[in-house]
């Protein structure tokens, strides 16, 4: 029982942040708060690959006198790729909020949807 | 040791998110995410991958929230409370029910225990990777490539193709934000103010500081 707690644990803290970075998403009006539960959920699926690539009694993938068993660095590659493309579409959806902000005046969803219906 | 560590650093990330979930103030909520990513730069430490850790902690906790603080700047300090508190039961609704139904599917037996090494994400690829990373004993094989750090070495030479998609990536979202922001637009807005004036005198400082935050990006790649 234990045992399998500890199996899953990772996971089951990865889905809890996946759903919290969804609900901010889906729930909050503010649009750079949609965007930091936007980067929340994609943290949670950089956990997840990790988390996959851990083996147990290994250690980190750098070539070692001594050493038999690594941690599978592929994940950690892909990982690193999605990091930096991450920041690069997080870069670019603030410039969006900030032309918004411009040219409404408000960084609230339901205004701006308010604004778009009244004209 | 690592085991206990490993638990309540991954609780402290679920406390984090309830907290940016639930405060208005968006300098707060800025800061906290910049805490979630270091907190989870180290449990990136803790599961072995320590490149991912370096790149968690520059561009995740570092370039990031520089981003998120140059937006605030320029846009709101606080979010406006909701108005209607009912319209968020749908969200939790299905956010609930997903998560449930994701915990199940972890439940099945065939679903790889966390560092079991026998699962078969660790089957195929990883140890041609790990074996051909630095130069093998008795058998020279042409690929082997003589650095110790595999990520290095997948990265640079097996994924090659992968990071190069990731500068095209990198180049496209720098020069989206330079159009959103930078250029013409703001000095002809400057010339004619919009019908809202008090938010164009905001965007013509958001040219000056975009550039350093897209020039910032590249050097993170």
């Amino acid at each position: 029982m234990w045992e399998s707690f500890l199996g899953l644990y990772n996971y089951w803290i990865v889905i809890l942040l996946m759903m919290a970075g969804f609900y901010i998403v889906m729930s909050r009006h503010n649009l750079v708060k949609k965007l930091i539960g936007l980067s929340i959920f994609q943290s949670s699926v950089f956990l997840f690959y990790i988390s996959v690539g851990k083996v147990a009694d290994g250690t980190a993938p750098i070539i070692e006198e001594g050493i038999s068993s690594y941690s599978n660095p592929l994940p950690h590659v892909l990982i690193l790729t999605a990091i930096v493309v991450g920041v690069a579409t997080t870069s670019l959806g603030l410039a969006l909020v900030v032309r918004l902000k411009e040219a409404y005046g408000t960084i609230e969803e339901d205004e701006i949807n308010e604004m778009d219906a009244a004209d | 040791m690592i085991t206990a560590t490993n638990l309540v650093l991954l609780a402290f990330l679920v406390v984090l998110a309830w907290a940016i979930a639930r405060i208005r103030n968006l300098f707060v909520v800025t800061m906290l995410a910049g805490i979630y990513s270091l907190l989870t730069a180290t449990v990136f430490v803790l599961l072995d991958a320590v490149d991912v850790a370096f790149t968690e902690a520059a561009v995740g906790a570092g370039i990031t929230t520089v981003l998120f603080l140059g937006a605030l700047l320029l846009t709101d300090r606080e979010a406006k409370p909701r108005k209607n508190r009912m319209a968020s039961l749908g969200p939790m609704l299905l956010v609930v029910l997903l998560g449930v139904a994701l915990v199940y599917t972890t439940l099945d037996p065939r679903m790889p225990h966390y560092g079991d090494a026998k699962a078969p994400a660790h089957g195929r690829l990883a140890p041609e990777f790990l074996a051909d990373s630095v130069k093998q004993v008795g058998a020279e094989k042409p690929t082997a490539i003589h650095v110790p750090n595999v990520v290095t070495t997948t990265l640079a030479s097996y994924r090659g193709f992968d990071t190069l998609g990731e500068v095209v990536v990198i180049f496209t979202a720098g020069v989206g934000v330079l159009i959103l922001l930078g250029g013409n637009g703001i000095r002809r807005r400057r010339r004619n103010p919009a019908p809202h004036a008090d938010s164009s005198g905001a965007g013509s400082s958001g040219a000056g500081s975009s550039s350093p935050g897209s020039s910032g990006n590249g050097a993170g790649a």
